[in-house]
């Protein structure tokens, strides 16, 4: 027998988690080295995960509902969103605020979403950016067609999705990433390999090596990056996504990294992963990690380490505080977008939930 | 001015849309250099070109998605779904994300996507080409469904589909493509979205269809007016939202009302418009309201689609029934 096709998967990884021997030898992208590049990238991140405590402890509260938490993938967001222009366009699945503050969303819009209210999408900074994709994997296929009406257009444009490894076994994946590919479509799917599909294991999720290689399977180019080093996936899915501006079609990109949270605050992870596994996962988190760099590169010290996580964490409560200083909604954020024009059957409605109204549920105040 | 089928109408809605609107774009199965498995889309290709009626893999809910994703970015697209047993992938990108994209984004992106899709029995097609599904979008929320039935409907509401801003479900009837022709002139007017149509007036009963089996109750109509039976005809079109009020205006004046529709009968819309009766119209009612359907069965092979698809008997029986209580 001969051979009609075979492949390769890349894997990159620049800043070395403690113990592991450097993948290869290629020099740290240019940016890698310089301070200014790389605070914002490290501040994004902290407060990302000064955001993921606080939402944790308001759903534990009761003042927020179920809450995903981004605990420990904070480098994948920030190094996606990173790496977008403004005018490309974001199509997450939910566990992505970390690249969704980036973009623009604010942090009061994503603790109003998890409280339950309906303005929390309204992503005022971010405006071309799908909201939260709560069905696993179809959003793949949404990101393909926002990328063909960028080539239909002849935009100089990126859609940029994201996905969970569970994500992958989802036929909608293949079938977004088959079109974008067949169109030469300038899509990036990053998947955010977290190990984790609530209890089931990567191990378990497919036979697959890896679930970079799928893009094979879509004629594309597809890759492994360490989704707990932001240079890494700064930079290659920098690449990504400026070979798909420039014409050169779409890129699957998996970045692995761990969940070292519970799937969500309604999630109880020690029912089927041991507590110890986790914890050597701590050791490969991706704020230690960068913020280990900086100190090599003179860049970090402990008194700005606790300069920056009080001002994160002062941003967040003044978040927190303008999500629960703001008034209940009106019953009619249940109908008033949902046609451009409400029908009059919707308007019958509506008035009817007005006269109804249950008193405000116990959110917040 | 021409005659038409409406399979032509089709084609020539999709054409003027295509010719007067850049964001217009269609996207199906075989659409391209094939012109359709039912011929809707010939010719397009070749006046517009491959980005803007565009041959997909095949992939129905992918079609859908990606249609979802084009619209959420100002583009048009009217995707092709070849028979709607096919239609099911896709239902989750047209529940979960087509009906509720402008909802959940607080209007920042909307849905102006149609999918446009043949449907139900009557023309021996194999299994899984000849279902009727239309009770299931018209319940679920921010969505239109729309069925034509004539060739001037089909152009005039498949233009209102196109240009509505939120997606629409537009149903076919495959029985009808080349049943009859009508003239229709290519104007590019639309027809209204979310109202009945009255075919008929009439004094002693109404009836109530969509799509294909208004043959069969216009027939109907025609047999009762031969034995003095003066039969009102509403096409109701777009089922939601649904237009109560022209249904209940017509009961008003007959006090008996038959529902005809090819779909199965638990569930399907015909109880959805006598619910609305029940509501609002029963003290004009003389009769309970009668609905003649597809039975709760599967769509059966094509032997026996003649016997599951309502008959002209079937009505005339039921509107007896009606008139006799």
């Amino acid at each position: 027998m001969g051979t009609v096709a075979s492949f390769d998967i890349g894997y990159t990884r620049y800043l070395d988690p403690p113990g592991a021997s450097p993948v290869s030898s290629s020099p740290l992208p240019p940016f890698a080295t310089d301070p200014d590049a790389l605070l914002p990238l490290y501040r994004a991140m902290v407060l990302t995960r000064q955001f993921d405590l606080k939402a944790i402890a308001l759903q534990r509260t009761g003042k927020i509902g179920t809450f995903a938490s981004a605990l420990g993938q904070e480098a994948i967001g920030v190094g996606v969103a990173s790496a977008m222009r403004r005018e490309d366009v974001l199509v997450p699945s939910y566990r992505e605020h970390a690249a969704q503050f980036v973009r623009g969303v604010s942090m009061t819009e994503s603790l109003l979403y998890w409280g339950g209210d309906e303005r929390g999408s309204g992503f005022a900074a971010a405006p071309h950016d799908f909201g939260n994709n709560v069905p696993i994997g179809t959003q793949v296929c949404h990101a393909a067609g926002v990328a063909y009406a960028f080539l239909l257009r002849n935009e100089a444009r990126v859609a940029v999705c994201m996905l969970g490894d569970g994500g992958t076994s989802k036929g909608d994946f293949y079938e977004g990433m088959n079109m974008a590919g067949a169109w030469h479509a300038p899509l990036v799917i990053v998947v955010s390999n977290n190990q984790w599909a609530i209890s089931m294991p990567r191990s378990r999720q497919t036979a697959a090596h890896t679930l970079a290689q799928k893009a094979i399977a879509a004629g594309i180019p597809g890759e492994q990056i360490d989704g707990n080093d932001v240079v890494a996936v700064r930079h290659r899915v920098g690449e990504a996504i400026e070979r798909a501006r420039a014409g050169d079609g779409p890129t699957l990109i998996e970045a692995v990294t761990y969940r070292l949270g519970d799937h969500t605050t309604a999630d109880d992870a020690s029912r089927y992963r041991d507590e110890s596994t986790v914890k050597a996962h701590w050791q490969a988190e991706p704020l230690l990690r960068l913020r280990e760099h900086l100190v090599k590169l003179g860049a970090w010290d402990a008194g700005r380490e606790e300069a920056l996580v009080r001002e994160c964490s002062q941003q967040v409560a003044q978040a927190v505080e303008a999500y629960l200083s703001l008034p209940p909604p009106d019953p009619a954020a249940m109908f008033d977008c949902l046609f451009a024009t409400m029908p009059a059957a919707l308007q019958e409605q509506l008035a009817t939930a007005r006269r109804y109204a249950a008193p405000h549920q116990p959110n917040p105040n | 001015m021409a005659e038409i089928t409406l399979v032509e109408a089709v084609n020539q809605a999709l054409g003027y849309a295509l010719e007067h609107d850049p964001d217009v774009l269609l996207l199906g199965e075989d659409i391209g250099v094939n012109g359709g498995v039912f011929r809707a889309t010939v010719g397009l290709q070749a006046r517009f070109g491959p980005q803007r009626v565009l041959d997909t893999p095949l992939a129905e809910s992918g079609i859908v998605g990606a249609a979802i994703g084009m619209a959420a970015m100002g583009l048009k697209p009217v995707a092709e779904i070849q028979f709607t047993g096919f239609i099911y992938p896709a239902i989750d990108n047209i529940i979960n994300h087509a009906g509720r994209m402008r909802h959940r984004t607080r209007n920042r992106l909307g849905c102006p996507l149609v999918v446009r899709s043949p449907f139900g029995a009557g023309i021996h097609a194999p299994e899984h080409h000849s279902e009727s599904p239309e009770a299931i979008f018209a319940h679920m929320p921010g969505i239109r469904v729309v069925i034509p039935s004539s060739p001037a409907r089909a152009y005039g509401l498949l233009l209102a589909a196109i240009n509505d801003p939120d997606p629409v479900i537009f149903l076919e009837p495959t029985r009808l493509y080349r049943l009859f022709r009508q003239e229709v002139v290519n104007d590019g007017a639309a027809l209204p979205l979310d109202a009945c149509f009255t075919l008929r007036e009439g004094s002693d009963v109404t009836l109530v269809s969509w799509g294909a089996m208004l043959q069969e109750t216009l027939a109907a109509a025609d047999q009762l007016a031969e034995e003095g039976v003066s039969a009102a005809v509403i096409d109701v079109a777009t089922l939601k939202p649904l237009d109560m009020q022209t249904i209940l205006e017509s009961v008003a004046r007959t006090s008996r009302c038959v529902i005809v529709h090819e779909a199965p009968r638990t569930a399907g819309f015909g109880a959805e418009i006598a619910a609305g009766l029940a509501d609002a119209g029963l003290y004009s009612l003389a009769a309970p309201v009668q609905r003649v359907t597809g039975f709760d069965t599967v769509v059966p092979l094509s032997r026996l689609e003649h016997t599951y698809l309502p008959s002209v008997a079937r009505i005339v029986d039921a509107v007896r029934k009606a008139l006799a209580a």
